[in-house]
């Protein structure tokens, strides 16, 4: 058994809050490039060379790339073989504040969401999701989430007879609705199957994939293909001004689920599609 | 067309911004956004006086990040308008001539903003490094305890945006959309 002090969490969070914050991934850089170079619609070429601009100019400078640093969802993969020693959950939130703190971030998270929404001053705490894993390391990914994108995300409890059409309807229906407001192009998640909850989480996981690479079953490959032709033919493009960049990608997971039901999540990203990780 | 504009905006400048165009801003705008416009609207109701003049004000819809020491300002990209949506008929009224943000607005806003001759301009959203880079100065006037929210003044030099809805109610998001799908592109 690998004793890991919760301190080592801690920093990881901490470091990468920052990272993600101010660099976007490799992938989404070089997807916005690349639709930047064929993208024909000249307003639509023009905002995708400030977008590129933008992003240069925080990853030299250290800025946010945006001003919504989001509220930061964290992914732990455990080590069946690794103990983390001390409170996980308190070491992942101190993490938050220790880079939103040090990193200039903006603190966007309210303690409660009904009455007083009152700010916690630190952009604590995280959303985390703990996983065990084979091995004895400690994979710790950020990804902070701003909400003018998860506010145009949804969920449905499609039927088994809805099928790939239902599918394909209800994701191409929900970018649509969106248009300009999640702010695109946009990387779509998806996730099909499991329960109303479990949807959700893997449709937010499937953001965290990189851009452009197909999921490993050729299926739903060929899927994520389809959708993301559907999802730019549909000319919303960059900030909805019209073009042929309204997404980036498309990235479905699944799950087994009930003979009864085909739950479908849609969560939207931005352009600003961040997340970064460590192993511990 | 391209306009370079200096604020505040007058209505005979903000008539002349046709939809589409590509706007340049310089002088004072304010920053405001979900809880600072609750408590303008709350000032309103009771009679007392606001922060800032409304007559040819432009309104920025941004909650910068904090800025680090030597920075005028953080990242300050706009935010989603539409949770204005609910404030800015009344503020359009009272001569609230511009309104920087992203996103669409409900018909109520559309028809204000006709009758008042104003104009609601898109910033690029998730470009906040880049905006910042043209916001020269900036203070806090109102509500500091609201952090991010607080009304902030900016003064900008070239601060670039696009004419969504013009005061004739022409609007980017359906117009470029549907001439990028007539198009052969």
């Amino acid at each position: 058994m690998r004793v890991v002090e919760a301190d080592r969490v801690t920093e990881a969070v901490s470091r990468l809050c920052i990272e993600a914050n101010c660099r976007l991934p490799v992938d989404v850089k070089s997807c916005i490039e690349g639709c930047h170079a064929v993208e024909q619609w000249p307003i639509a070429r023009d905002t995708l060379g400030k977008l590129i601009e933008n992003y240069r100019l925080a990853e030299a400078d250290s800025l946010p790339i945006c001003q919504d640093t989001g509220v930061v969802c964290v992914f732990l993969e455990i080590g069946e073989d690794a103990y983390i020693s001390g409170n996980i959950a308190a070491a992942v939130d101190e993490g938050v504040r220790q880079g939103y703190r040090e990193g200039y971030l903006r603190k966007s998270v309210i303690a409660e969401p009904m009455f007083e929404r009152k700010n916690t001053g630190d952009n604590a705490p995280a959303m985390l999701y703990t996983e065990y894993v084979l091995g004895d390391k400690i994979t710790v990914t950020v990804a902070p989430k701003g909400f003018g994108s998860e506010n145009m995300s949804r969920i449905k409890m499609l039927l088994p007879s809805d099928g790939v059409q239902g599918v394909i309807d209800f994701v191409v229906q929900t970018v649509e609705d969106a248009g300009p407001n999640s702010c695109p192009p946009i990387v779509v998640g998806v996730g099909l199957g499991g329960t109303f909850d479990k949807a959700a989480l893997i449709a937010k996981k499937a953001l965290l994939r990189q851009v452009g690479q197909p999921h490993g079953d050729p299926r739903y490959a060929a899927l994520e293909a389809e959708l993301l032709e559907k999802i730019n033919a549909l000319g919303i493009g960059p900030q909805g001004y019209g073009g042929q960049t309204t997404a980036l990608s498309v990235a479905i997971e699944h799950l087994p689920t009930h003979i009864a039901g085909l739950p479908c999540a849609v969560n939207m990203n931005c352009h600003a599609a961040r997340h970064a990780t460590e192993v511990i | 067309m391209e306009h370079h504009i200096r604020l505040p905006l007058t209505k005979e400048c903000a008539a002349a911004i046709k939809s589409g165009d590509a706007v340049y801003l310089t002088g004072e705008i304010y920053a405001a956004r979900d809880a600072s416009h609750k408590r303008i609207v709350q000032l309103l109701s009771e009679g007392k006086e606001l922060p800032f003049p409304l007559q040819d004000a432009v309104i920025y819809y941004v909650g910068p990040t904090p800025a680090k020491p030597g920075q005028v300002i953080g990242s300050a990209g706009p935010t989603t308008s539409s949770r204005m949506d609910a404030y800015a008929p009344q503020l359009l009224r009272l001569g609230l001539r511009g309104m920087i943000g992203k996103g669409k607005r409900t018909s109520e806003v559309v028809a204000a903003m006709k009758e008042a001759g104003a104009v609601y301009f898109g910033a690029i959203g998730g470009a906040g490094a880049l905006l910042a880079s043209c916001i020269k100065s900036c203070e806090v006037i109102a509500f500091e305890d609201l952090g991010t929210e607080a009304v902030h003044r900016l003064y900008v030099e070239n601060f670039p945006a696009r004419a969504i809805i013009d005061a004739n109610g022409e609007n980017l998001y359906e117009t470029g959309r549907r001439a990028y799908l007539e198009s052969d592109s």
